[in-house]
């Protein structure tokens, strides 16, 4: 894999920031987008736009065709079983709310359990938060140990006759700790319990096979995996969103509408009510491509080889304290600096152009546990060179010169 | 954009050894304030004597540089004034933060006025503004005994 030619093809790159070329270090938070997505996002409203499903004109049938092609790339790319299995949301956590709350409306009472973890965003907390304070359902989480590793022989213990759902991410968006959901999932089918996997992580990152996780949800963004933003997928097995109730009420997810009766129409129709985000969902498929075209094994050994230079090289400068050493990690580095606070080191970064972010991320629960308010967090992406990393560290050691601290 | 006008040695020299921390004896007001966006959280301790003056003005807080030399800076050129006194610089503050890059109180001397008009290079980094006022909307929450705690996200 050439990443000169692959950081070409992403016309952010040949612009200045602050003067500097930029050092793009926030693809955690989500990726830039390469040429070939920006124009087809453009061609689409140039010269095909169409709202989908509701016309007969050339123009709808068109882009209807689009549309569905788009969910067949994406069942092929996470390797599910059916097209119906993908359902496109706003974003993840919509996805992940529309599993919440239908699962919950249905199997959740009083007193029942849903068992998340401590490495989990806000994302995959707050929409089973709402469960609590709805259903008095209990949240119980599955402890992490100080390498940022999901403890699984104590996941395990929290589970009783009442753990109705196992909601669990698959990559961690601060320490990059890579989850073993084979394990969690084994776990859980002894009990018969449904397991959702917050992918928003994984998807850009590590190879997806949701027949292989034998997971039951997975959820995540487009906008992380090189996409626009407004696409969101949930698949769902089958059988669950065909018991599910539906979420959003309106037009397209009907079948009949009378005054005294409603039916639904059948997947995915269902869950997708209303306009979607037509030119955004047809547009994702440019971005698959784009992850094909490197191909998933290229793409994991690139940033591999980065993750492990950077922290390498990380670790040699005095005081930076890498936070977790999961023991499979994905290019995701939070870090603190002994002496200077994550948002100065920031902002000072920014001047040399280097976009890191900086904060708790979306995940206080994990930085409580570790005893951190915040963190800085370089994340890496398939364009990031060793070049970058060089910068990074070069940038660093202003901070400190700066902080007089070296 | 400059950050050397964001670092400021004054800022620096604050945010690395921050003046007035801690609690101070027999306060009588008291306020937290958090910053959601970033974890920065600040305590403040205050004690005002029975004509409503400022007696002593501490603070306990995390964060980053501009917001602990702010919190310290504050605290020096606050102590001794009395509300309406303390009320005004306040305000002052918030204006030069926003819009001018003056101070325009009639209760600071100069070097005071200089003091405080190092945390004005925060206006050129607007991420970074909520940073500065934490704990000066903090204070006038503990100064005018507010239970809430100041959340920088509910003010502008
Ligand atoms: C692990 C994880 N889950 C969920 C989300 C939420 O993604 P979105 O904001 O696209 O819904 C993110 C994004 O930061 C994430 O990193």
């Amino acid at each position: 894999m050439d990443v000169n030619e692959i950081k070409s093809q992403f016309p952010i790159f040949s612009k200045k920031i602050n003067g500097k070329s930029l050092v793009y270090l926030d693809s955690s938070n989500s990726s830039q987008k390469p040429i070939s997505v920006i124009n087809r996002l453009n061609n689409f409203y140039k010269n095909e736009f169409s709202n989908i499903g509701r016309s007969i004109h050339s123009l709808a049938v068109n882009a209807t065709n689009k549309f569905e092609e788009t969910r067949v790339s994406v069942k092929n790319f996470i390797n599910a079983k059916f097209k119906e299995e993908i359902i496109f949301t706003k974003n993840a956590t919509e996805a992940i709310n529309l599993v919440a709350t239908t699962f919950g409306q249905q199997n959740i009472k009083e007193g029942d359990e849903i068992i998340i973890t401590e490495l989990e965003h806000h994302s995959n907390y707050v929409p089973w938060h709402f469960l609590r304070e709805n259903k008095k359902a209990i949240i119980k989480f599955a402890p992490i140990n100080n390498d940022g590793d999901i403890i699984i022989e104590e996941l395990q213990k929290l589970v009783t006759s009442k753990t109705k759902i196992i909601a669990v991410t698959h990559l961690s968006n601060v320490t990059g700790t890579i989850v073993p959901i084979k394990e969690i999932v084994e776990i859980a089918r002894k009990k018969n319990i449904p397991v959702l996997v917050d992918g928003c992580q994984s998807a850009p990152h590590i190879k997806i096979d949701v027949l292989d996780l034998d997971c039951d949800f997975y959820a995540f963004s487009g906008h992380k995996v090189y996409g626009p933003t407004g696409v969101g997928i949930l698949y769902a097995k089958r059988k669950w969103l065909e018991k599910l109730p539906p979420y959003i009420g309106g037009g397209a997810m009907i079948s009949e509408v009378k005054k005294n009766k409603i039916t639904y129409a059948p997947l995915p129709e269902k869950y997708e009510a209303g306009t979607m985000p037509t030119a955004e969902v047809i547009t994702f498929n440019e971005s698959i491509k784009f992850m094909e075209s490197i191909g998933i094994n290229n793409l994991m050994k690139h940033e591999k080889e980065i993750t492990d230079y950077a922290l390498e090289k990380l670790k040699k400068i005095n005081s930076v304290k890498i936070i977790g050493n999961p023991k499979n990690k994905a290019g995701v580095i939070s870090f603190t600096i002994k002496g200077i606070h994550p948002h100065d080191i920031a902002t000072i970064l920014d001047e040399d152009g280097v976009a890191i972010r900086a904060g708790h991320h979306c995940c206080q629960i994990f930085h409580e546990k570790m005893n951190l308010t915040a963190t800085a967090r370089a994340s890496i992406g398939v364009y990031n060179t060793k070049d970058d990393i060089d910068i990074l560290c070069k940038a660093i050691k202003n901070c400190q010169k700066i902080f007089d601290l070296k | 954009m400059d950050l050397k006008e964001l670092y400021q040695d004054i800022i620096l020299e604050h945010g690395k050894s921050p003046r007035n921390l801690g609690k101070c004896e027999g306060y009588n007001h008291d306020a937290k304030g958090y910053n959601p966006l970033c974890g920065d959280k600040v305590h403040i301790y205050l004690k005002l004597d029975n004509k409503k003056k400022v007696e002593s003005l501490t603070f306990e807080g995390e964060g980053c540089a501009i917001s602990l030399a702010s919190a310290s800076i504050m605290t020096e050129l606050v102590n001794g004034k009395s509300f309406d006194e303390a009320k005004d610089i306040m305000s002052s503050f918030l204006n030069m933060i926003k819009n001018t890059s003056e101070i325009k109180s009639n209760h600071l001397d100069d070097d005071q006025k200089t003091k405080l008009m190092s945390l004005s290079g925060v206006k050129q980094f607007p991420m970074r503004v909520k940073c500065a006022t934490l704990s000066w909307h903090t204070f006038v929450s503990a100064l005018e005994g507010k239970k809430k705690e100041v959340n920088t996200e509910q003010i502008d």
